[in-house]
C-alpha cells in the first residue's frame, strides 16, 4: 500500500531530491557570481579575502535566513489555519525590527545581545497579533491580516521614531537593513542564525504530526489527543526566534515564508512532515538566488534584498487572499 | 465503559446541564434526544474532557475521565463533531490518517499498519477511490463520509457522533449506523450518539436518554422512551407512534399539521409575515 498522491505534481522523493539540487547549484551560482569579479584559477591576496570572508560568509547567511523565514512561516501558516499567515505581515518581523532598533540606539554592538532583543521582540508582536485576532468566533483570515497591519504600523512608527536619534552614517546602514540586507552579517551572526535554524527545524518538525490536526481544526487537533495550548507554544516561541535571530542579522525580509510555503504545498501537499522541511531548503534557494539578483542587477552598487522577495511576493499574496 | 453521574455543566454562571446520568456498557449503543439547546452536544463535549464538570463525576473505566491525559483519552474515544473545513489541500487520505495521531510518536511517518487501517476505513465509508481527492472539493456528504472513517481510524473503543447523519443520504445514513451497531458488536465497544432523526433512533438505540433544557426527562429502551407525551414534553410535536412492520420496532409518525400553532404557544406574537 502505497500514499497516492497523482493529486500533486511531485512525489515527496522527486521533489526533496531536485530540491536539494537546486540548492546546492544556487549555492554554486551565488558563491560565482558577484559585483567583483574573480579569476578562480588564480585568486590574489584580496580575492581571496573577498570570497572567504565576504561572499561566502554572506551566501551562507542568506541560506540560513530564508531557511528561518520559511520555516517559520509553514509552522504559522498550519497553526493559525491560513496560508496567508506570514512574519512579516503579521507584524513578527517589525518586532523584531524594533529589538534590533533598540539594541542599535543604545548602541549595544555585542552580537549576541542584538538577537535576544530582537526574538523578545518578535515574541512580544506574535503575542500581541495573537490576542487581537482572537475572538470567541474563532480567527478569521481578516482578523489576522488586520491585526498584522495594526501592529507593523504601530511598531514601524515607533522604529521611525527611534531613527531619529541615530547619526547620519548609521541612519543608512540602518536604513538599508531595515528594508532586507544579507550584507552586514558577520560570522558571528552566521553562527548564531544557523544555531537558532537547526534548533527551530527540530522543534517544528517534531510538531509536524500535530500541526497537520491542527491545520483541520483546533477542535480537531484537540479531540484527536493533541495538547493544543503546548503546540501553540512551542510554535510561537519558535517562530519568534527563528524570525528574531534572522531579522537581527539581515534586516526585514518580507514574503518568503509566505511564497515557500505555498509553492511547496502546490508541489507534495499539505503533509507538514514534508511542507516543514522542504520549506527550510526551498527557503534558502529561494534567498540565496533573490540576494544574488540583489548583488549582481545594478553592480557595483547593490539592491536591498528584501525588495526584490517582496516583488515576488506581494503578487503572490494577492493571488492568495483572492482565492482563500 | 462509561458512567456519567449526576453531571452538571455551566458556560459562565448558565448551567446548562442540570444532573444527568447514564451508563454505557460495552457493546451497546446510547443515543442522546432532545430539542436545540437541549444539551446533547454540551455533554458530548464533557464525555471527552474537552468541557470541564461543574458537578458530579464522569467515569471512565472506572476512573475520572479528568484522570486521563490528552492522549489517553484520544486512544480511547474517538470523536465525530460538526464538519470541519480547511484552507489547505489536504487528501482524504491524508485527513483519515490524521486520526491516527494518538497512536504512533511524534517524528513517525506512517506505518504499514496506519495506512492499512485508514484504507479499510475508506472502505467501510464507501470513500474506495477518493484517496488522492483533495478534501475542499468534496461535497458535503462525501467530507462526512470522511470525517466518519477518521474517527473509525483511530481505533478507539469508545465512539461520539454528534449528528453523523448531517448531509448523508438514505443509503448512507442507515449503512453509517449498521457499521456502529456492528462495530460495538464485534469488539465490545460502546457509541454515544446525538441525532435528530426518531426513527433512526428507535431502529439501532440500547438506550435513549431524553433532554429537555439539561435536564434528563426520560432514559431506556426506545420503546419506553418514545412515547407520545415524552416527544410532546421534549420536543412540541405531536406523533402518531405504532409498530414499524419490519423490525417490529417503534415507528414514530409525525403529525405535521398546525405545528406553527405549537410554535405560536410557545411564543405569543409569533405570525408570518404577509409576503411569505
Amino acid at each position: 500500500m502505497k500514499h497516492s498522491r497523482q493529486t500533486f505534481f511531485f512525489s515527496p522523493q522527486i521533489f526533496g531530491i531536485l530540491l536539494l539540487v537546486s540548492f546546492f547549484v544556487a549555492l554554486i551560482f551565488a558563491v560565482l557570481l558577484g559585483s567583483e569579479n574573480l579569476r578562480f584559477s588564480n585568486l590574489s591576496r584580496t580575492e581571496e579575502r573577498i570570497l572567504f570572508d565576504v561572499r561566502i560568509p554572506r551566501v551562507l547567511l542568506g541560506a540560513v535566513v530564508g531557511a528561518s523565514l520559511a520555516i517559520s512561516g509553514a509552522g504559522l501558516q498550519a497553526l493559525l489555519r491560513n496560508p496567508l499567515a506570514e512574519p512579516y505581515l503579521l507584524g513578527v518581523s517589525s518586532g523584531a525590527a524594533l529589538g534590533t532598533a533598540i539594541s542599535f540606539v543604545v548602541s549595544v554592538d555585542l552580537e549576541l545581545i542584538r538577537p535576544i532583543f530582537a526574538f523578545a521582540g518578535a515574541s512580544l508582536a506574535t503575542f500581541a497579533v495573537y490576542q487581537m485576532a482572537k475572538s470567541k468566533a474563532g480567527m478569521s483570515v481578516e482578523r489576522l491580516a488586520l491585526s498584522g497591519i495594526v501592529v507593523t504600523t504601530m511598531l514601524s512608527s515607533i522604529i521611525v521614531l527611534l531613527t531619529t536619534l541615530l547619526d547620519s552614517t548609521r541612519l543608512r546602514s540602518f536604513t538599508f537593513w531595515l528594508l532586507g540586507d544579507l550584507s552586514q552579517g558577520t560570522k558571528v551572526g552566521l553562527y548564531v542564525v544557523s544555531f537558532a535554524a537547526l534548533l527551530g527545524l527540530f522543534v517544528m518538525v517534531s510538531q509536524a504530526r500535530a500541526l497537520n490536526l491542527m491545520m483541520i481544526g483546533e477542535r480537531d487537533a484537540f479531540d484527536f489527543g493533541v495538547e493544543v495550548n503546548r503546540v501553540k507554544f512551542l510554535v510561537f516561541i519558535t517562530s519568534s526566534a527563528l524570525v528574531g535571530v534572522s531579522v537581527s542579522a539581515s534586516g526585514s525580509i518580507g514574503y518568503v515564508g509566505l511564497v515557500v510555503p505555498h509553492l511547496v504545498r502546490l508541489s507534495v501537499g499539505s503533509d507538514n512532515r514534508y511542507v516543514l522541511p522542504f520549506s527550510m531548503l526551498a527557503g534558502a534557494v529561494f534567498v540565496v538566488v533573490a540576494d544574488t539578483i540583489a548583488r549582481v542587477a545594478i553592480a557595483p552598487r547593490e539592491l536591498p534584498v528584501g525588495a526584490i522577495t517582496a516583488i515576488i511576493g506581494a503578487p503572490m499574496f494577492i493571488y492568495l487572499l483572492k482565492r482563500t | 465503559m462509561i458512567d456519567v453521574r449526576n453531571v452538571c455543566v455551566a458556560y459562565d454562571d448558565f448551567e446548562v446541564i442540570k444532573g444527568v446520568s447514564f451508563s454505557v456498557e460495552a457493546g451497546k449503543m446510547v443515543f442522546l434526544l432532545g430539542a436545540n439547546g437541549s444539551g446533547k452536544s454540551t455533554i458530548l463535549k464533557a464525555l471527552n474532557g474537552s468541557l470541564p464538570i461543574a458537578k458530579g463525576e464522569i467515569l471512565f473505566e472506572a476512573k475520572p475521565i479528568q484522570k486521563f491525559s490528552r492522549l489517553e483519552i484520544a486512544r480511547r474515544i474517538a470523536v465525530v463533531a460538526q464538519e470541519s473545513e480547511t484552507r489547505f489541500p489536504i487528501t482524504v487520505q491524508e485527513f483519515v490518517l490524521s486520526g491516527r495521531y494518538a497512536f504512533s510518536s511524534a517524528f513517525s511517518f506512517d506505518t504499514e499498519e496506519d495506512l492499512e487501517v485508514a484504507t479499510w476505513c475508506m472502505k467501510l465509508c464507501d470513500l474506495s477511490g477518493y484517496e488522492a481527492r483533495l478534501m475542499n472539493q468534496l461535497s458535503g456528504g462525501e467530507r462526512q463520509r470522511a470525517v466518519l472513517a477518521r474517527a473509525f481510524a483511530t481505533q478507539a473503543p469508545v465512539l461520539i457522533l454528534d449528528e453523523p447523519t448531517n448531509n448523508l443520504d438514505l443509503l448512507h445514513q442507515i449503512s453509517l449506523f449498521q457499521l456502529v451497531k456492528e462495530r460495538c458488536k464485534n469488539s465490545l465497544s460502546c457509541a454515544v450518539i446525538v441525532t435528530h432523526d426518531l426513527n433512526l433512533a428507535s431502529e439501532f438505540a440500547d438506550e435513549i436518554v431524553l433532554l429537555k433544557k439539561g435536564e434528563m426527562i426520560a432514559k431506556g429502551e426506545p420503546k419506553q422512551v418514545l412515547t407520545e407525551e415524552n416527544l410532546q414534553d421534549a420536543f412540541g410535536i405531536k406523533v402518531l407512534l405504532d409498530e414499524n412492520p419490519v423490525s417490529k420496532k417503534t415507528r414514530v409518525t409525525l403529525i405535521c399539521e398546525n405545528m406553527i400553532g405549537s410554535l405560536r404557544e410557545r411564543s405569543e406574537n409569533l405570525r408570518l409575515p404577509a409576503q411569505l
